[in-house]
């Protein structure tokens, strides 16, 4: 069975690592980290990411941009909010999104 | 009509991994239940064991209000900000997480356990510049009253964070009561029973309990047995 590919995008390149690991734990996952706008842009073409998960740093306008360039990419894209916190809350903000 | 919502303590999350025995009163790490995902903007209310010698490794956080509260023992907290300090019963730990940081929490101690509530509030603003603040608190001050550990002013009594919450202790001798009136409208309140049985209106809560109030302007908290209890004050809207 084909992994589910998510796309994390987060400003703290340690932080970001970090959640790329963790979500890589599941077998079931593939998670690409990327830092900046430009990298998420490029990388989103590559892979066919089913979630995306916006880590800590990103500001308002880089958001809104994001978000607009994937939703028009793929309407079905789904976003979230990653809130930090080692495994804590990783899951629960895949869990119900991938049901 | 106030709406409430009643966690029985034995019906919270466990993950008992030797070192550390954590019980969950909302989703956290592998115990996932859509139904206790969170109580406004209060997340995570992790009620942890850490034996002797153990602990957190370095690990990340952004974006998000980190309360430590020290029940038992003594945690060592170290973090990206350089700020290495130890938080003993008595204190009360705040960190922004903000645009991230790295933080590790060590039981030093050899022989005894440490007890401690981890709390996480989801800010009001995202992407502040991280900080972390740890005061200690007078016992006295919470005797048959409710003492403020917490609020959204750096100049009010306790420490602050960045959301719209206010949090008291309270340690009431059998057949005390008192009236507490909500900070602000749209809030409420999640209360959980650190020791002994409280009656919140006419709800009976027992140890560990959690209960959840909100829609209303005020509720009476009546001390059944001698008892501690947090309540924790915070928006519904998030």
């Amino acid at each position: 069975m084909d992994k589910i590919e998510i796309l994390v995008i987060g400003r703290n390149l340690e932080i970001l690592q970090t959640v790329v690991r963790l979500i890589n734990k599941n077998q079931d996952w593939n998670a690409t980290g990327v830092v900046t706008d430009d990298e998420a842009i490029a990388t989103f073409n590559l892979k066919p990411f089913k979630l995306i998960l916006l880590g800590g740093g990103i500001d308002k306008r880089s958001e809104d941009n994001l978000c607009a360039t994937f939703n028009s990419k793929n309407p079905d894209i789904i976003i979230v909010q990653h809130y930090g916190g080692g495994s804590g809350l990783l899951y629960s903000e895949i869990y119900p999104i991938l049901r | 009509m106030a709406n409430i919502v009643l966690h029985k303590a034995e019906t919270r999350g466990n993950a008992n991994y030797g070192w550390l025995n954590s019980y969950h009163s909302f989703s956290f790490s592998s115990y996932y239940n859509p139904e206790r995902m969170n109580f406004g903007a209060l997340r995570v209310l992790n009620d942890d064991t850490v034996d002797a010698g153990m602990g957190f490794g370095k690990h990340p956080h952004d974006n998000m209000e980190i309360i430590s509260i020290p029940l038992e023992g003594d945690l060592e907290h170290k973090d990206s900000m350089n700020n290495v300090a130890v938080i003993k019963n008595g204190d009360i730990q705040a960190m922004s997480a903000g645009t991230g940081i790295y933080h590790s929490e060590y039981n030093k101690d050899r022989t005894q356990r440490v007890k401690f509530l981890q709390i996480w509030v989801y800010p009001d603003k995202k992407n502040v510049e991280p900080r972390y603040d740890q005061i200690t608190l007078n016992l006295e001050d919470r005797h048959n009253k409710l003492q403020q550990i917490l609020s959204p002013y750096p100049d009010d009594a306790g420490v602050w964070i960045h959301q719209n919450a206010w949090f008291y202790l309270g340690r009431f001798d059998k057949g005390i009561s008192s009236e507490y009136i909500f900070k602000a409208k749209g809030n409420g309140v999640y209360a959980f029973v650190l020791s002994g049985n409280i009656k919140i209106n006419e709800q009976l809560l027992n140890a560990r309990d959690g209960f959840g109030i909100w829609d209303t302007d005020r509720f009476t908290i009546t001390a059944d047995t001698d008892a501690e209890f947090l309540l924790m004050e915070v928006p519904m809207m998030i």
